[in-house]
C-alpha cells in the first residue's frame, strides 16, 4: 500500500500508478461539483469556462461566506481561509456528499471534460469502474462527515462558475495537503466497494440463519 | 363551556422560541452529543480491521477539530427537524411557535451563514433560508411533565435520509420477514449512508406512522432502549446481525457498521405487518433547549 502525492493537474501515467488501497494526498487545485452542476452540464448542455483537463473533482456543495472579492480587503478581515478569494467567497465548511447519486456523470466528466480523479464518499458503480479503466481515472474516498477537518485542507475559494446554482456551483478551490485519501477504485478495474459488497453478500445467508430468518 | 386560566403556568414567548431555534440549529451542527462520542470510542476499541480503524480515527479527529475551530461537523446542514414536547400547565401560542421556529431557522442560515440545503421539490429552487413548504419539519407532542417545554433540533443529513425503506409486509411474512427486511436494507444502504450509523427500525402502525417510528428510533440517544420488551429484544438481535455483515465505516469494510439498531413499535391492523428503516449517519447531531420556570437549559 503506497502513498502518493499528486500535484494537479495529473497525467494518465500518474493515475495508472495508483492501486486500490493506496493513499493519496493532493496539492494545488481541486474542483467542487454536485448533482445540479452535472445535470446542467450534461443534461442541459451548459459548458464551463474552467479547464478541467487532468483535474480532480470532489462531490460537494460547500458552506460559504460572501466576502469582498478584492484580495487585500478580504485578507485584512482575517478570513478563515488564506490566499486569494477572487471568487468573492470564503470557506465556512467544505466536505463531501454521497457519490452514488452522480454515477451516470462519471463517463461524460472524463470524456468531455478530461477529469481524471473523482473524490467522494460511498463509492461509484460498475459503469464508473469501466470508465476509470478505459480512460485512465480513479475514485478517491474522502471521509464523509469529516468536513471540519477537510476544510482545513482548503486554502481558498479561487473562482466559481455557474453560480446561479449556488451552493451547487462549480467551485475552484486552492488546496494544501488535501488528504490522505483512500484509492477506492483504480484504473485497473479494481474497486474496494465491489470487494466489500461481495463479501457482505457472502455473509448474508449465515447472518439471516442466525436470526431465524433464512 | 368556559375557559379557565390559572397563575401556575409556564409561559413561553415566540421570541424565546425563535432565539432557541436559531441557537439549537447552529449548536447541533457543531457539537456532537456525548453518547455519540462514547459510541465512537466503543467502536474504536473493538474494531479489528486496520483501514476501518483509521477511518474511525479520522472521524474522531474531526469531532475535535469542529469543536476547536467552532466549525460545522459536516457540510450537510440537513433538513431542519424540530421536536416540541409540551408538558402540562404550559401556555404557548402554537401557531406563533411554528412561525418562530421557521424564523429562527432562517436567521441561523443567514447570520452564521449556513448552506441552505432546502429546495422546492419540483422547481429545485433554493430560497437560501433552509425553509420551504412544511420545512422546518415540526412535530408537537404533549407530555405529563408539568411546566416544561422541550425543543429538540435535528439537522437530518440527506446521505442517510436517502437510505429510507418501507415495506408493507403481511402477517404471513412474520417477524422473520421483518428481520430479513432490516438486514437487506443495511446491505442496500452500504456505505452510502455514512456508517457507522444508528439504524432506526419502525415496526407496526400505518405506513406513515411506521416510517415516523423509524425516524424516532434513528434519532434516539445511544444507550436508550425500546420501551416495548419485544422491541428491545429485536434491537439486540438486529444490532449483532447488522454488525456481522462487514460493511464497516464508510462502507470500506470492518466491524463498525452501526453504533446500534434502535426499534420503535406501534400497534397495527390484523392484516398488516409494516416495517420501515430510517438511518442516522455517524454525524448523529441533535441539540435541545428545555424551558422551565427556572430558566432555559441547553443540552442534547
Amino acid at each position: 500500500m503506497a502513498h502518493h502525492i499528486l500535484h494537479m493537474p495529473a497525467t494518465e501515467a500518474d493515475i495508472r500508478k495508483l492501486r486500490v488501497g493506496d493513499t493519496v494526498t493532493l496539492q494545488d487545485t481541486l474542483f467542487g461539483i454536485r448533482d445540479a452542476t452535472q445535470i446542467h452540464m450534461f443534461d442541459r448542455g451548459r459548458r464551463t469556462r474552467f479547464d478541467l483537463n487532468g483535474h480532480a473533482v470532489i462531490h460537494t456543495a460547500p458552506n460559504v461566506r460572501k466576502v469582498d472579492p478584492n484580495p487585500s480587503a478580504s485578507l485584512a478581515q482575517e478570513p478563515a481561509t488564506r490566499g486569494t478569494n477572487h471568487s468573492g467567497y470564503e470557506a465556512v465548511c467544505i466536505g463531501t456528499t454521497t457519490s452514488d447519486r452522480m454515477e451516470r456523470f462519471t463517463r461524460p466528466l472524463m470524456e468531455r471534460e478530461g477529469v481524471r480523479i473523482i473524490i467522494g464518499k460511498g463509492g461509484l458503480r460498475e459503469d464508473s469502474a469501466r470508465a476509470f479503466q478505459e480512460l485512465g481515472g480513479c475514485y478517491l474516498a474522502v471521509i464523509g462527515g469529516a468536513a471540519a477537518l477537510e476544510t482545513t485542507w482548503i486554502t481558498a475559494i479561487e473562482d466559481v462558475d455557474m453560480d446561479d446554482l449556488n451552493p451547487e456551483s462549480l467551485w475552484r478551490f486552492a488546496i494544501r495537503d488535501f488528504g490522505p485519501l483512500i484509492v477506492g477504485m483504480d484504473s485497473h478495474g479494481g474497486s474496494l466497494y465491489r470487494d466489500v459488497q461481495a463479501s457482505v453478500e457472502a455473509k448474508r445467508a449465515a447472518v439471516l440463519a442466525k436470526l431465524g430468518a433464512g | 363551556m368556559s375557559v379557565i386560566t390559572t397563575p401556575d403556568k409556564l409561559r413561553v414567548t415566540p421570541d424565546a422560541i425563535e432565539e432557541a431555534a436559531k441557537l439549537l440549529y447552529i449548536r447541533a451542527l457543531k457539537i456532537l452529543p456525548d453518547d455519540i462520542k462514547q459510541g465512537f470510542f466503543r467502536l474504536d476499541s473493538t474494531e479489528t480491521d486496520g483501514l476501518a480503524k483509521s477511518v474511525l480515527a479520522t472521524m474522531i479527529e474531526n469531532i475535535a477539530v469542529a469543536e476547536r475551530t467552532e466549525n460545522l461537523l459536516c457540510q450537510d446542514t440537513g433538513i431542519p427537524i424540530f421536536n416540541v414536547q409540551i408538558g402540562r400547565d404550559v401556555e404557548v401560542d402554537g401557531w406563533a411557535l411554528k412561525q418562530a421556529i421557521a424564523r429562527g431557522t432562517e436567521r441561523a442560515t443567514r447570520e452564521h451563514p449556513l448552506r441552505s440545503s432546502v429546495v422546492h421539490p419540483i422547481t429545485r429552487v433554493n430560497a437560501h433560508t433552509s425553509c420551504g413548504a412544511h420545512v422546518p419539519v415540526i412535530h408537537v407532542d404533549f407530555v405529563e411533565t408539568p411546566r416544561t417545554l422541550r425543543l429538540e433540533m435535528i439537522p437530518k443529513g440527506s446521505g442517510s435520509e436517502n437510505g429510507s425503506f418501507l415495506q408493507m409486509l403481511i402477517p404471513a411474512d412474520g417477524l422473520s420477514g421483518v428481520k430479513r427486511f432490516v438486514v437487506d436494507a443495511a446491505i442496500k444502504a452500504g456505505g452510502k449512508v455514512c456508517p457507522p450509523t444508528i439504524l432506526g427500525v419502525g415496526v407496526g402502525g400505518t405506513s406513515d406512522l411506521c416510517m415516523h417510528l423509524a425516524k424516532v428510533a434513528a434519532t434516539r440517544p445511544l444507550g436508550s432502549v425500546c420501551a416495548d420488551a419485544e422491541g428491545a429484544k429485536l434491537e439486540v438481535e438486529l444490532s449483532e446481525a447488522v454488525n456481522s455483515l462487514g460493511i464497516g465505516p464508510q462502507g470500506l469494510g470492518g466491524d463498525s457498521t452501526a453504533f446500534a439498531v434502535h426499534v420503535e413499535v406501534a400497534a397495527t391492523h390484523i392484516t398488516m405487518n409494516p416495517v420501515a428503516v430510517n438511518v442516522q449517519c455517524h454525524s448523529a447531531r441533535r441539540a435541545s433547549a428545555t424551558f422551565t420556570p427556572e430558566g432555559v437549559v441547553v443540552g442534547f
